[in-house]
């Protein structure tokens, strides 16, 4: 089953990463390869199986509400291409 | 002295005595990283400042009669996905070639609190996605074997930097193999431990419910010790578990007696090169020689491991990825009119081609319509291969296979396709699904000079048991000590 | 054809922990620049969440209270979309497995009991804040992480009025068990409303339409109102209503579709793999559950019952538990309930409304004025003597004295001794000659300058009772 060169476009979109014309065909081929071979998934009988995300058996982890150590002052935008004082600066948004 | 012949326990009990100072040791380590960077390309950054620093606080240390650490004056590479306050840490990708983290990992706090001193940060596939180490924006690394042929990936510059002895112990990451393959195919001990004996805070996340942290060093006693003190709960990790942490260093048993050996029906099949066959086969009669019992097991779903992987990987991985967008820190790009182009054309310039793939694969399989199919049809496959080792595991203690199916090849032999990529990886993704620990460990090399690796794998929690059967093979099977030709 | 409004009302809460809900920054409000913000919820690489065990004591508290069933299995997900004031490219929320689930609250409107489900509430994390300036945005993580509830009611309300009802019990509620400080011009109490309209008898729902930028009470109605009104006409114009997001707006009182073409967000929601699944078992509910104070409308029907006050009454006095607290503190000390509540609702609110204070930092403790209601009561004090002292302590004017203390000191004990008040009519009397006999004469209204020359020579300590009584009878020659 193929990946269209639109389902490309859309999914591009959606993870906000722009293309070249090359990386676009090149991708659609590769990720349709790699679909493919994914969907043979189908063939593992999961009824009844529940879903499986930390493979590890762990007792849960809290935090006390209990304020601790921050950034220092400016830490936060050291590293900031753009920044107003200690806050972020980004081409408009609206 | 030849430094670099020391183990690491050897090492640091010569710079705790005084034997040695801390800063010789340093300085021997940073020329080797320096000589060898043309022709290895280990390394991204070389922390030649730091670390003599921190050599000089660990000689005062020891001559003022204070404790140094257990790890005193052992040099490690890390590899560059831990951050290192300070000091820069680029995931080898471009978007954040320039990052300087305003905080430090917590297996590099540990290190540091026991006195080790980073010599450098390693070379690795750009966000650890790759089996190679081609895929970095810094250029691919030379596996010292063979400087024609990939050290394995992700964490190659940390499996080379050990093979070339240029520090006795390094930090890798696994997530599907990516330290176990690089170990087997630089000769090199590597472990990837059970998910949540490791805190994950601090590393530059991949797949969530697959990174682990783990060592590399020369031998199994050096790699154990390494484990011994990264190990441990944090606090600032919910997915660390709270567990204690043997002494898995210490009274390393060096027999199988009691103990069975599993071998899985399903990864000794055709496709396994018959040189690594033949030294996988005598590594495991060296266990049966030392007392164990080889039994089959089987573990049916191998061959859905590689799937299933390629798809809870790369959609964690997309979301994961996702805060790199060049507004608080990295790459941005220079000209944007809105904050959709800033976006757009920051990700797009910064990422490397594995990485858009993986982002594009993962989002397409969470998105609308696709994800029970997909996401969650791989989650429930998942628990299926967990429970295919819990079976395997009621029926012996530990499971030993090949790390691959070859030794080391050729540099550019597969970087055009990246599914035959993917495909190299069957024998280390499933364990890593499963959250189990596992090992690599050289048994034997081929013709040509090449390393191969012995696969060692245990249940949750298990891993002095791989450690003893590793240690069994090292102390038994009778092969020379090598070292790469020139290093 | 007639129609009738289905709406349903999506409420944001801003816990009130001292920490953010994955990491330990603080979560106050007014800090510098980005002063709160650590790698967690700044989105650095490698940051990982930790969860606030506060917050979910918090929800399960605020579930329970709305009658919710708790969840013992909860999933954490992430909710994957790209704006810069989210700086992980994810919130971490709640999709399919939210922590309370199935609640009902029931509300007076103008009296009568109305009741709306609850289908959900979930636990989830606040974004950060971005502020437009033309040609750039400027963002600041503060705010970033803070916990957030999320209520979503069932689409039971019918009305614009029964809708801000609902809102402002749901508020007092919060109130009550002190998570969340309601403030909407703030931002820590957020609302936005789903509104449709189908013809009375229909059993189908008609197409929705969400309505956002609603911060304050008097908006939600008005918005409410407006749009019902807009889908009303365009139905009646036989225009198709679309299922759109629409912007409130209060200087022109209308509803305007966002401006911004918004893409149909694919959210791509999977369980967060950095957090576990939480368990809240059946020992915690308990433990949580013994923590519930009692509500707005059961202290409302309380007073009512023990108290024999009014409707009307109980409903102005359970308008905060403070403020309860407070009424009930001066009754449980002896103060008439009645008159308690005449002199919170009247007097002490007026003058904390003046002083600009809160009732927990009220001039007038419960005790003095239970004291003085009880000395009103006995006849010591006048009710205007009573009033007077009330003002002064407003005023601070008696710190650390007791109301036996201020009455004694000044002297201000009622009399109501016939003989010792007769003395001083006399006196007046014999004084006033002239008076007298204008009384006497038929001037009736000359009975005021007695009245005032008695109580002035009393210092206003005379029973008024008694001295009408007795100036009546001398003043008439008995």
């Amino acid at each position: 089953m193929s990946l269209s060169e639109e389902t490309i476009k859309k999914i591009a979109d959606l993870a906000r990463l722009e293309l070249t014309p090359e990386e676009h065909t090149l991708y659609s081929k590769q990720l349709t390869a790699i679909v493919d071979f994914i969907s043979q998934l189908s063939k593992v009988n999961t009824d009844g199986v529940a879903p499986l995300v930390t493979p590890t058996e762990m007792a849960q982890s809290f935090r006390e509400d209990v304020v601790g150590k921050g950034f220092e002052p400016g830490a936060a935008t050291s590293n900031a291409p753009q920044n107003s004082g200690n806050l972020y600066k980004v081409p408009p948004v609206l | 002295m030849d430094l670099s012949e020391l183990t690491i326990k050897s090492l640091r009990d010569k710079v705790r005595s005084g034997e040695i100072k801390a800063r010789a040791v340093v300085e021997d380590s940073l020329k080797r990283a320096k000589d060898t960077q043309g022709k290895l390309n280990a390394f991204i950054t070389i922390c030649e400042k730091e670390a003599l620093l921190r050599a000089d606080q660990i000689d005062k240390t020891v001559s003022s009669k204070k404790d140094p650490g257990a790890l005193a004056g052992v040099c490690v590479a890390v590899k560059d996905l831990l951050l290192t306050k300070g000091v820069k840490t680029t995931a080898a990708s471009k978007i954040l070639a320039d990052f300087i983290p305003p905080y430090s990992s917590t297996v590099v706090e540990k290190l540091e609190a026991a006195g080790a001193i980073i010599i450098g940060k390693t070379n690795l596939d750009e966000f650890a996605m790759g089996a190679s180490n081609e895929n970095s924006a810094f250029g691919p690394v030379k596996n010292p074997w063979d400087l024609t042929r990939v050290p394995g990936g992700s964490s190659g510059g940390s499996a080379a930097a050990v093979a070339a002895r240029i520090a006795p112990a390094s930090i890798g990451t696994d997530t599907g193999g990516s330290i176990r393959e690089p170990a087997s195919f630089c000769g090199v001990v590597g472990i990837k431990p059970t998910y949540g004996r490791v805190s994950r805070y601090g590393v530059v996340a991949f797949a969530s419910s697959l990174d682990q942290v783990g060592p590399m060093a020369q031998n199994v006693e050096d790699a154990a010790l390494m484990l011994e003190v990264i190990s441990g709960k944090d606090k600032h990790d919910s997915t660390s578990a709270d567990v204690l942490v043997p002494a898995f260093s210490e009274k390393i048993i060096d027999n199988m007696k009691g103990l069975k050996v599993g071998l899985p029906k399903e990864y000794f099949v055709d496709g396994i090169e018959p040189e690594v066959r033949k030294a996988v086969d005598q590594a495991v009669s060296v266990l049966k020689a030392q007392g164990a019992e080889v039994v089959e097991v089987s573990l049916p779903l191998t061959e859905y491991g590689i799937a299933v992987y390629y798809l809870i990987a790369p959609c964690e991985a997309s979301s994961n990825l996702a805060r790199y967008d060049g507004v608080r820190f990295g790459h941005r790009t220079s000209e944007a009119k809105d904050i959709h182009e800033l976006y757009r054309r920051s990700r797009g310039e910064g990422f490397g081609a594995e990485p858009k793939r993986r982002i594009m694969l993962g989002t397409y399989a969470l998105s609308s319509g696709y994800y029970d199919a997909y996401y969650k049809k791989a989650c429930q496959v998942r628990r299926l291969i967990r429970d295919d080792f819990l079976k395997a595991f009621s029926k012996c203690d530990v499971i030993a296979t090949p790390v691959a199916t070859g030794p080391a090849f050729k540099l550019g032999e597969k970087a055009t396709d990246p599914l035959a990529m993917y495909l190299n990886d069957v024998f280390t993704l499933s364990p890593s699904l499963a959250g189990i620990p596992g090992l690599s460990v050289n048994c034997g090399f081929t013709k040509e000079g090449l390393p191969i690796g012995l696969q060692l794998l245990s249940k949750h929690f298990d891993e002095e048991k791989i450690i003893r059967a590793a240690y069994t093979v090292e102390k038994h099977s009778g092969l020379p000590v090598r070292r790469p030709h020139g290093f | 054809m007639a129609f009738e409004a289905v709406i349903g009302l999506e409420v944001h809460a801003q816990l009130l922990t001292n920490t953010k809900i994955f990491c330990s920054c603080s979560s106050s409000f007014g800090a510098g620049d980005n002063e709160n913000t650590c790698p967690v919820c700044t989105g650095m690489p490698g940051a990982l969440p930790v969860l606030n065990k506060q917050v979910v004591d918090y929800s399960i508290l605020t579930g329970l209270a709305l009658g919710c069933e708790i969840r013992e299995n909860n999933v954490f997900s992430r909710k994957n979309y790209f704006y810069p004031d989210l700086p992980k490219g994810y919130q971490i929320s709640q999709y399919d497995e939210p922590i309370c689930i199935k609640g009902k609250v029931t509300f007076l409107v103008d009296g009568v009991e109305n009741t709306v489900g609850i289908t959900r509430a979930h636990m989830e994390e606040d974004a950060g804040k971005s502020t437009h300036h033309g040609d750039f945005s400027l963002v600041n993580l503060n705010r970033s992480s803070v916990p957030l509830l999320e209520i979503v009611s069932d689409p039971d309300i019918r009305s614009a009025k029964q809708a801000g009802e609902y809102l402002r019990n749901l508020r007092s509620i919060l109130l009550y068990l002190g998570v969340c400080d309601g403030n909407m011009e703030e931002g820590s109490l957020r609302c936005d409303a789903n509104v449709s309209v189908r013809p009375v008898g229909q059993k189908a729902f008609g197409t929705r339409v969400e309505l956002k930028n609603i911060n304050s009470f008097r908006f939600v109605e008005k918005a409410i109102e407006y749009e019902i009104g807009r889908q009303v006409d365009a139905i009646e114009q036989g225009q198709k209503i679309s299922q759109e997001t629409r912007l409130y707006d209060p200087d022109k009182n209308r509803t305007m579709p966002m401006r911004s073409k918004e893409e149909a967000h694919d959210y791509r929601y999977f369980p967060d793999p950095d957090l576990l699944t939480l368990t809240v078992d059946r020992a915690w509910v308990e433990k949580v559950k013994a923590r519930l104070p009692e509500l707005p409308l059961q202290k409302l029907k309380r007073f009512v019952s023990e108290y024999q006050i009014p409707e009307y009454d109980a409903q102005i006095l359970t308008t905060s538990r403070p403020q309860a607290e407070f009424y009930e503190d001066v009754v449980k000390q002896g103060g008439n309930p009645k008159a308690a509540s005449n002199w919170i609702m009247g007097d002490l609110l007026r003058i904390l409304n003046e002083q600009k204070l809160e009732i927990t930092q009220s001039p007038i403790t419960t005790t003095q004025l239970a004291d003085l209601l009880k000395h009103m009561d006995a006849g010591k004090i006048s009710g205007k003597i009573a009033k007077t002292i009330f003002e002064d302590l407003a005023q601070k004017k008696y710190v650390g004295l007791s109301v036996e203390e201020i009455i004694q000191k000044n002297n201000l004990t009622q009399v109501t001794d016939t003989k010792a008040i007769e003395v001083v009519i006399d006196k007046i009397m014999t004084a006033n000659q002239g008076q007298v006999d204008q009384f006497r004469a038929g001037k009736e209204k000359v009975f005021g300058f007695f009245v005032g020359q008695v109580m002035k020579e009393m210092k206003g300590q005379g029973a008024p009772q008694v001295v009408n009584d007795l100036l009546k009878k001398k003043l008439k020659g008995e």
